[in-house]
């Protein structure tokens, strides 16, 4: 069994899991305006915890539960509108997916690479990962959530120039609300082992989605996402 | 509801509408279930924008208010070939009820192979202290065509909105193609109307075009505006999400998306 070590692993900015090309939306958010600050920061991070942030740990803890990655990765689509999203988690997915067959080799993990081999969802590849690392749904939940306000948080810092003091300060107060998350998303995973992916969190963003489509067109970006 | 317990039993209305819509074999529809219930009356009306093989149905006065504890629901099935267009009088507004309890909103729309359904109600509106789930579930069958607009107005004008959970799910031949849920209002999940979600913006809508022709040739996304754009989903159907400040300005960008989209 995988102990708290093991997740410190996955949990690992430095872990080569291609995030830190990725803002969360956090690039787009900041040419408009809407964060400007660490207090804005904090607002779109808890928005994005609640919405997407809650979407992928449930994914992410279903993964880690072993349900089908196939009907997961579906689910996840169909809690993907914006394609500019769904290419993105595909990428992110692929890249976490080699990273995880080389820290945790086993026949699961060689498994979903054979069935998607342009990538499956990263919060699906989180989960099935966490499970190779022998860790259960509710690090996996962790994880999920935690990367939720962490991409944007870390961006907002290059991106603004924020005091990266000022930016781990909005992701500690964030922590109680980021736990109370994790642990929604797992019970809904273990109801979703009886009644489908169906009862997983859908909770979403209409400006999240609608920012990341336009995000995708604009000719320079710092960030793929 | 007979010989319901006493006290804890939520005190609201509980009605069910159905519609079933099937081709009448000379080219046209006919309604052969047609049941309004308590405050959900129906009325047959001549379809406007539709076709003459298309039934109108519109839910009359009726949708005006879901209290706290209410239990309503809309179903409605099209069979093989049947067209059926289906909206609301006027407004539905989300009222508070006297005891605090959730008023439950569920509309059921299941389209056959070869039918197409046009479920264009208008605006739900989230008045102060209410508290309203809404769930729209659609079963689509491979080769069944939809249009389903859905409008949330966040408080009239100038107000505080209610608590407002609204679910979208639609499965395509038992595949899910579309699941997105939206808390907003006081007591929902914080931030939501903060720069990730609705940044202060008092009306959200959506409309949902599938139509089995854009398997072949999926409409590319188009940014409609900052705030609105439209998406091919992983299936044959195309999503405007949009966001506006209010009512009237969401309809705009939705009409202009649905003349674009929806034939």
């Amino acid at each position: 069994m995988g102990g708290p070590a093991a997740l410190l692993v996955l949990a690992d900015g430095r872990f080569p899991a291609g995030g830190h090309a990725h803002s969360g939306g956090a690039e787009a958010a900041c040419k408009a305006g809407r964060i400007r600050d660490a207090a804005s920061l904090e607002d779109y991070c808890r928005g994005r915890l609640h919405t997407a942030g809650l979407t992928s740990a449930g994914l992410a803890a279903a993964a880690a539960l072993g349900l089908d990655t196939a009907l997961l990765d579906a689910a996840a689509d169909a809690r993907t509108p914006a394609p500019a999203l769904r290419t993105a988690a595909r990428r992110l997915g692929r890249q976490l997916l080699r990273a995880a067959r080389a820290a945790w080799p086993c026949p699961e993990l060689d498994a979903l690479a054979t069935a998607f081999p342009r990538g499956a969802h990263q919060p699906v590849v989180l989960g099935a990962t966490a499970r190779a690392a022998g860790l259960g749904p509710a690090d996996a939940a962790h994880l999920a959530a935690y990367e939720s306000i962490s991409g944007p948080a870390t961006a907002t810092v290059r991106l603004l120039g924020l005091d990266p003091f000022e930016a781990s300060g909005v992701l500690a107060r964030l922590a109680g609300e980021a736990d109370a998350v994790a642990g929604r998303a797992e019970a809904a995973a273990r109801a979703a082992l009886a009644e489908g992916p169906g009862a997983l969190p859908a909770a979403s963003s209409p400006l999240l989605e609608i920012a990341a489509q336009a995000h995708a067109a604009w000719p320079v970006r710092l960030f793929a996402s | 509801m007979t010989g319901a317990p006493p006290a804890a039993a939520p005190a609201g209305v509980r009605a069910t509408a159905r519609i079933r819509a099937v081709a009448d074999g000379r080219g046209g529809t006919a309604l052969p279930v047609l049941a309004g219930e308590g405050p959900l009356a129906l009325r047959r009306i001549r379809s406007g924008a539709g076709s003459r093989e298309e039934a109108g149905v519109m839910l009359v006065g009726a949708m005006s208010a879901p209290l706290g504890g209410d239990r309503l629901a809309v179903h409605a099935e099209a069979g093989p070939g049947a067209r059926l267009a289906l909206g609301t009088a006027a407004a539905t507004l989300a009222l508070p009820g006297r005891d605090g309890a959730p008023a439950l909103y569920g509309v059921r729309l299941a389209v056959a192979a070869g039918a197409a359904v046009r479920w264009l109600p208008e605006p739900l509106v989230s008045v102060r202290g209410s508290d309203l789930r809404v769930h729209t579930r659609v079963e689509l069958a491979a080769g069944a065509r939809l249009v389903l607009r859905e409008e949330q107005v966040l408080g009239r004008t100038g107000e505080e909105p209610g608590l407002l959970r609204s679910r979208l799910t639609a499965d395509l031949d038992g595949r899910p193609l579309l699941d997105q849920e939206l808390a907003c209002g006081p007591g929902a999940p914080g931030g939501w109307d903060g720069p990730a979600v609705l940044a202060g913006h008092r009306a959200v809508g959506q409309l949902l075009v599938v139509d089995p022709e854009f398997a072949a040739a999926p409409p590319a996304p188009a940014v409609l505006g900052e705030y609105a754009v439209a998406v091919p989903l992983a299936g044959p159907a195309v999503l405007v999400s949009a966001l506006a400040p209010d009512a009237l300005a969401l309809r705009r960008v939705l009409d202009a998306a649905c003349r674009t989209y929806g034939r």
